[in-house]
């Protein structure tokens, strides 16, 4: 059971919140529906209009609003009211909303919006009203080129998240993962992105090497990865939009795990050691391509992840015996094991807002994805099953991301996402298997 | 697996088949996979990569999360080594390998770990380091695909593959 006391004191969400508002538009109080006692969040019913649209905006207005509709309610905090309830049909946007209507069918809150083509541009503009103040409490207007109207919908969705709990939103990111076909013995896998929804699939490699544990730049053109191909196995870098790789480093031994710096100008990553038995941390500044070695044990160091100031690495390590998770300063210093419980624990990610750091832990022939607070305690797991691998934080730290693989000759991974309070656990629907996911920074 | 790396040896046994007709057929199955099994009746002459699956076995098994050689490996290793001195121009990469169930990056590091044991094996057995590569393919590789320790175990491996200079025939 998520310990919900502990998250009821963060940051104001979910309890008592207070709205952010846009300028202009006046302050007030909005509380989301929780029962404490349970742990589980009540979603807010919240009512989004078809918005109005003409001259052949008709089916922009449809899409906007399904991709709005899915986020929200794919966040597990809203509950997108069904159109066919609405007993106020709304016809003009600059008209105020009939708010008994709204509250009749419990909606707390109300979106409405227009969207409409002006030479070769799109416009959007929408409305967010608290039903119950009668208030407006954020609007915003998008124009842009009609090949975007997704990300408008999940940057509309952005605000009106922010707007109802206080806490960023996520739903402008992308997603790189490993697209995983062919038998299992033999998988093609290759990198790809997507939006977090699941829309917008792009394979960026071939499949003539193995691709795995892809993970994003902070300014999200840039992935590294790890290929298994050719030659030594190795550690690159590729630019999502001219599609040009380079190898981050001209290493006699193998190099994988690399994940960037939070200010994206060095990459982290385990390399083999010459004897071939052991595995260290090493740091590469990617202007000066100096290197630098942070672990120097006879054990198996690897997947780093640097908390979100930069200060620290967590990695994992089986110095110890067994697979276990362990925190340093940035310059390899203080290497500190804190995971104590039963099993092993592996590919440490820390959250973005610097709170928790997730991991996948192993006891009894199950594998579980879990968090735990930078300093070992609180320990909580999310979900747990044959093989859950592999967590990768979105950017508000809400929600985490991670695959879930099948057993025997027909199953494979797929991608599911859960919320930190372990609840609402969802697959992401890709075109084929997918592992290996990691989240983009917010797009915007 | 074997004829994936090997284009030039590839095309000699492809010619052979054309021009001998007879036991060429098991070479010429896609997807030759030599196992310590043997390939039962079949030409396999001396110094040929089916002399090398059939009589002395391209594969080393492993105790879950280790890299150290048991008895078993290690006798089958030895053999390997005389095969290899006994055949002085063949070049061989080992493959490390690990079971599917545990996670990417680790799995990765450890059967590195177990393609350098069988390495410094075949070297201290007198077999030249500059003949011997090796790679880690982590756990993307599983030879056995069901769900159970016996698939499992037949995963956790490391295999000896011809790189060249192998009798043709």
């Amino acid at each position: 059971m998520p310990n919900f006391a502990r998250l009821a004191t963060r940051r104001n969400f979910l309890l008592g919140l207070s709205l952010l508002m846009l300028a202009l538009t006046p302050r007030v109080s909005f509380a989301l529906d929780v029962d404490v006692s349970g742990g589980r969040i009540n979603p807010l019913p919240i009512a989004i209009t078809p918005f109005l649209a003409g001259g052949g905006a008709e089916e922009a207005g449809a899409t906007l609003n399904e991709v709005i509709s899915n986020n929200l309610g794919r966040s597990g905090y809203f509950e997108p009211l069904p159109q066919n309830s609405f007993i106020e049909q709304i016809t003009d946007f600059n008209q105020e909303p009939r708010f008994a209507d709204w509250r009749q069918i419990q909606a707390k809150a109300l979106v409405t919006g227009q969207v409409y083509v002006d030479g070769g541009k799109i416009r959007v503009e929408f409305k967010l009203f608290d039903v119950n103040s009668q208030q407006q409490i954020a609007a915003q207007q998008f124009s842009t080129s009609p090949k975007n109207l997704r990300r408008i919908g999940h940057l509309a969705s952005d605000v009106i998240y922010k707007a109802l709990t206080g806490i960023d939103g996520y739903f402008d990111t992308r997603i790189v993962f490993v697209d995983e076909t062919g038998p299992k013995d033999r998988r093609v896998k290759k990198l790809a992105v997507m939006d977090q929804d699941g829309f917008n699939v792009r394979t960026l490699t071939d499949g003539s090497e193995l691709v795995v544990t892809p993970r994003f730049s902070p300014n999200s053109q840039e992935i590294t990865y790890m290929s298994i191909g050719q030659g030594t196995p190795r550690v690159y870098l590729f630019n999502i939009e001219t599609r040009q790789k380079e190898i981050v480093g001209e290493f006699a031994n193998m190099s994988f795990a690399p994940r960037y710096s939070p200010d994206g100008q060095r990459v982290i990553m385990s390399l083999l050691t010459t004897d071939g038995r052991n595995s260290n941390i090493y740091e590469m500044d990617l202007r000066s391509r100096q290197l630098r070695q942070l672990t120097n044990t006879p054990a198996i160091n690897t997947g780093p992840s640097y908390a979100p100031d930069g200060s620290q690495i967590t990695f994992e390590s089986d110095r110890g015996g067994t697979q276990q998770i362990y925190v340093m300063g940035v310059d390899g210093s203080g290497q500190n094991r804190i995971s104590f419980g039963n099993g092993r624990y592996s590919t440490p990610v820390w959250s973005p807002d610097g709170q928790y750091i997730a991991f996948t832990k192993q006891a009894g022939g199950r594998f579980a994805i879990g968090v735990m607070k930078p300093d070992g305690s609180g320990e909580r797991i999310l979900t747990e099953g044959y093989h859950n691998e592999g967590p990768t934080w979105a950017p508000n730290g809400r929600v985490l991301m991670f695959f879930r693989d099948t057993p025997g000759e027909n199953g494979g991974p797929q991608l599911y996402s859960v919320d930190i309070t372990g609840y609402n656990e969802q697959q992401v629907q890709t075109p084929g298997f997918s592992s290996d996911p990691a989240w983009s920074p917010r797009l915007n | 697996m074997i004829l994936r790396n090997l284009s030039g040896l590839k095309i000699a046994v492809a010619l052979c088949c054309v021009l001998a007709l007879t036991a060429c057929s098991k070479k010429n199955t896609p997807n030759l996979e030599a196992s310590n099994a043997g390939l039962g009746a079949g030409a396999s002459s001396p110094g040929s990569e089916a002399d090398f699956a059939t009589n002395v076995g391209d594969r080393i098994y492993f105790v879950v999360d280790q890299a150290d050689l048991t008895p078993e490996a290690e006798e089958i290793l030895s053999k390997q080594a005389a095969w290899l001195q006994k055949y002085p121009g063949v070049s061989i990469q080992v493959e490390g390998h690990s079971d599917e169930r545990g996670t990417r990056e680790y799995n990765i590091a450890l059967s590195a770990r177990r393609a350098t044991a069988e390495r410094e094996f075949l070297i201290a057995q007198g077999v030249e380091a500059n003949r011997i590569s090796s790679i880690a393919y982590g756990k993307e590789r599983p030879a056995a695909l069901c769900d159970a320790e016996q698939c499992w175990t037949q995963n956790r491996r490391a295999v000896t593959v011809i790189t060249g200079g192998a009798r043709t025939s």
